[in-house]
């Protein structure tokens, strides 16, 4: 939190707002606005303009400045919130999605005089293929589940177009939830794949589902437990053989960019979240963008429409019978598209690689510097980001989620807490290639400090968050009784 | 490189540290068959000057809303965005958070978010608005699927007015589960009645409809809610937010869900996104929402506080059983919107929503002025209205594009049947002025 000797601020906009006062600027009519206001049947017009608030410039612009002062973001605090891939997000990116050739371009603008905006797609699309080892990519999903939810509704159409009705998924029990949530979606029935001690898949438990009504198996690579599966290529066969298409939620691709590819590794399909790999903002939430990579016999399949380039022109080729429809209104998240564009132009096939390694070299640094002080729910070493467990913590009294509220306190933002699921007090920490060294000791002294406190004096963690803007909130009634607007106090 | 801080001193001591001798070592786990043996074929590294240059270039390629006239529509507006919107979205405590999974160190990013709740819900007519979906397609897709789990039927009807690249993601999202679409004619540009009275029954989820729809034409909600009550199904109304100043709030009309694209509240055009899916409900489905909630609840010393909330709905707690798998959405654009709305505030967006609306109609008077061209459809329309074009729309685009005017968009791609059209839609921006160059282009564009 900045320094400010002010009270907390406590404000929505609406409790701000003053009958009469206002902050648009917008020109005086040059046309008839009676005129047109008749030719609008009188029951299709608002009787009563809406309760937006009535305030100044200065009133919105202070306001969302102090909200934001409410927020821990990347460009304040370390943020190693495991799995979402927190780094930094070049300036550079935010002055090129801005240029007005993008960012002003309306979607239905004819082909013809949206030949760059068409272009970068093209190669974005080609660029990504070629890190993903993939034959053909979709820029359309808006997000990383949408890109499940694409290609996993490809691997269903595939299988129709063979002829065969296959009626479930596997998916490992460590997985995001979104895998199996987009797999009902998709139609299809989910189904457990146990892990072993280690967070890998268990080859026994896959073996014994690998039945002939499987479509797909999904997995998340590296594991959401930080770690490469040592038998991908060897998974990726047992379900190959068994007519079982195989897909890669990409969430965890930072760790091997120019390292592994998955289409190498035999993956069919897979999704790439631009907001972690590829340097786009989270945006509190979003936007991402989910692209969608897939080999050759999958390309009939994808979303429509593709960029296609004929003699050196780019057009949008619907033409595409076999395609799953549509999935975005529009293109795709273009904007996302234009800032992953620049990052992987900035950066060249040598920065993507250091990108990687340094990512390895970060998590395994805190790795070994935890260890002593927490469990560790996987052997080292670890890829991009690695799961520790507060079991021992626990026992103290002390769980994953007041050592993350502790944390807070000290500075930073929490790891992601009791994911994945089959780590016991999971606290799972991603500090990605963007930290520094220093950076790194400061947040382990942190942690090592909590783990000390925890022995010596709980009191504190279970007290924090004592320094943030408010304190742990209560969920119960957030959930009990519902109170999902502002309305008036009568 | 600028973006990776660790210098080869620190990698030595890291690795010192780890207890291994490089870096390599700590990839041993993967086995070697799936390494990557060679460099990846990617286009050589460019300087920020270079890259700069290369990428204005590109944009220089596009024809954008500031160096043309733009009368396009179909879904996506160029409204005015006020300067505020981008400065305070740029914050970096804004601009690169993540989801408030810890609210106290995320009070911003949930307070404007319960105030966007506040905002949408208030627009719509709706008790309830989530946190916002990607687009105004995949929320139109998830209030489908949401229809079809409140009602357990498997048929969704929809107006043949609702925008077809809507439909087609609706389509999409709904093959999985084996659910059936139905259109509903359009002859005269809505709904036809009739034709929607004999076709909702008992078992369709949902009714959809658009208003104004793709075609621009004001739906006679109310009339649709009740026929669509009447066999017990659910009234999704598709909406544009930013014209809500002016028209009647859906809810008010009879709707059960709102949808809609957000886009017109302040999010630039980007080519087709990222934009703002709205979605707003009653309040008896409020634990069937797809999305986020973010609610308020105290602090333990009694301090207003704001949180995620109703979380059991949400994927990474009931995953193959959460009522969407909506993880990252669009909050940022979200945050967007209500910068913007509270900017213009209860009169500023009247006053934007009169405007388009009057600039709308000076331009269809003016328009059909010109010989050979008429409305394609007789209904009322607010901002937006389909023309018919005596020669084939996509020349007279192509022809008024070389004058810096961006037209309209043919209506033949959307529909085959309407091979003579021209969506043409008009927003608070665009000047008499403009509207007259329009028109004078157009007359010489159709001789």
């Amino acid at each position: 939190m900045p320094f400010d000797n002010a009270p907390t601020y406590d404000k929505l906009i609406f409790e701000l707002s003053s009958p009469g006062r206002s902050a648009y600027s917008l020109p005086e009519p040059d046309v008839d606005v009676d005129a047109a206001r008749s030719q609008i049947p009188a029951q299709y017009l608002r009787q009563e303009p809406p309760a937006l608030p009535e305030v100044s410039e200065l009133d919105v612009v202070r306001h969302y400045s102090r909200l934001s002062q409410l927020n821990y973001g990347l460009d304040t605090h370390f943020y190693p919130l495991g799995s979402c891939t927190m780094k930094y997000n070049p300036k550079l990116n935010e002055d090129m999605a801005r240029l007005p050739g993008f960012a002003r371009l309306h979607p239905l603008t004819p082909e013809l005089l949206a030949q760059g905006a068409l272009r970068l797609m093209h190669e974005l699309a080609g660029l990504l293929a070629e890190i993903a080892g993939m034959d053909a990519v979709s820029l359309q999903p808006a997000a990383g589940a949408q890109g499940e939810l694409a290609g996993v509704l490809m691997i269903r159409a595939w299988h129709q177009a063979n002829g065969e009705k296959r009626t479930k998924v596997l998916v490992p029990d460590s997985a995001h939830g979104t895998n199996p949530a987009s797999t009902v979606i998709a139609g299809f029935e989910v189904i457990e794949v146990k892990s072993d001690a280690n967070g890998e898949v268990d080859l026994g438990d896959l073996e014994r589902h690998l039945g002939p009504d499987v479509a797909a198996f999904m997995i998340t690579m590296p594991n959401t437990l930080g770690n490469f599966e040592p038998r991908i290529v060897e998974i990726i066969e047992m379900c190959h053989a068994r007519g079982v298409q195989v897909y890669m939620d990409g969430a965890n691709f930072n760790a091997i960019l120019g390292i592994s590819r998955p289409g190498d590794l035999g993956f069919d399909v897979c999704h790439f979240n631009l907001h972690k790999t590829f340097t786009t903002p989270h945006g509190g939430g979003g936007p991402g963008a989910g692209p969608v990579g897939v080999k050759s016999h999958l390309e009939p399949f994808l979303p429509v429409p593709v960029v296609a380039r004929d003699d050196g022109r780019y057009r949008l080729d619907w033409k595409r019978p076999k395609s799953i429809g549509k999935l975005h209104g529009l293109w795709g998240n273009f904007g996302m598209l234009v800032r992953a564009y620049t990052y992987i132009r900035t950066m060249g096939a040598d920065g993507l690689r250091s990108v990687s390694e340094n990512a390895v070299l970060n998590a395994n640094y805190v790795l070994k510097r935890l260890e002593g002080h927490y469990d560790v729910a996987a052997p080292g070493p670890c890829m991009h980001e690695c799961v520790v467990s507060a079991r021992r913590q626990k026992r103290l009294g002390v769980t994953a989620m007041d050592v993350a509220k502790r944390l807070l306190d000290l500075g930073f933002y929490a790891p992601s807490t009791y994911f994945p699921l089959i780590v016991e007090e999971a606290l799972m920490i991603e500090p990605t290639e963007t930290e520094s060294k220093e950076t790194l000791d400061a947040f382990c002294d942190a942690m090592i400090r909590i783990a000390q406190e925890a022995e010596s004096n709980p009191a504190i963690i279970h007290e924090a968050p004592v320094s943030t803007p408010v304190r742990r909130l209560d969920q119960t009634k957030a959930a009990r009784e519902p109170d999902l607007r502002w309305q008036p106090k009568p | 490189m600028r973006y990776l801080p660790n210098t080869r001193q620190n990698q030595r001591a890291m690795l010192d540290a780890i207890g291994v001798h490089s870096i390599d070592d700590l990839l041993k786990k993967i086995p070697p068959k799936a390494r990557l043996s060679r460099p990846l074929h990617l286009p050589p590294a460019l300087a920020e000057m270079d890259l700069i240059r290369h990428m204005r270039q590109l944009a220089a390629t596009n024809a954008d809303a500031d160096e043309t006239v733009c009368f396009l529509g179909g879904g996506a507006y160029d409204h005015y965005v006020p300067s505020p919107v981008n400065h305070l979205i740029s914050r970096g405590e804004f601009f690169t958070a993540y989801t408030p999974y810890q609210p106290e160190a995320s009070q911003g990013t949930l307070r404007s978010i319960y105030e966007y709740q506040t905002m949408i819900a208030e627009l719509t007519g709706m008790d309830v608005a989530n946190a916002s979906i990607y687009d105004g397609a995949s929320s139109l897709a998830e209030a489908a699927l949401m229809a079809h789990a409140v009602t357990g039927r498997g048929e969704i009807v929809l107006a043949a007015g609702v925008n077809p690249l809507y439909r087609r993601v609706v389509a999409t999202y709904c093959q999985g589960l084996g659910l059936r679409l139905r259109d509903v004619p359009a002859p005269e540009g809505i709904l036809d009645r009739d034709a929607a009275r004999r076709m909702v029954g008992g078992r369709t989820a949902a009714l959809v409809v658009q208003s104004p729809n793709f075609y621009g034409c004001l739906e006679d909600v109310a009339a649709a809610a009740e026929l669509t009550h009447a066999a017990g199904a659910l009234m999704i109304v598709a909406s544009d937010p930013a014209n809500l100043g002016v028209l009647e709030a859906p809810g008010r009309q009879g709707a059960d869900i709102v949808v809609g694209e957000g886009q017109g509240l302040g999010v630039p055009l980007s080519y087709g996104g990222p934009y703002l899916g709205v979605f707003a409900a009653k309040q008896e489905f409020v634990r069937r929402l797809p999305g986020r909630l973010v609610g308020a609840t105290v602090d333990i010393d009694g301090r207003r506080g704001f949180t995620l909330t109703l979380q059991t709905r949400e994927q990474h707690i009931r995953r193959g059983r959460a009522t969407s798998n909506i993880c990252t959405n669009v909050a940022l654009c979200a945050l967007m919107a209500t910068v913007y709305l509270a900017i213009l505030g209860r009169r500023g967006l009247a006053r934007a929503g009169e405007l388009s609306m009057a600039k709308a109609h000076y331009a269809a008077e003016r328009l059909t002025r010109v010989p050979g061209v008429s409305l394609r459809f007789p209904a009322p329309f607010f901002k937006e209205f389909a023309l018919r074009l005596p020669k084939a729309p996509e020349r007279v685009v192509a022809r008024l594009a070389r004058e810096g005017i961006l037209a309209g968009i043919p209506l033949k791609p959307f529909d085959r049947k309407l091979g003579d059209g021209l969506l043409v839609a008009v927003t608070e921006k665009r000047t008499r002025e403009e509207i007259d160059r329009l028109a004078g282009a157009l007359t010489k564009a159709v001789a």
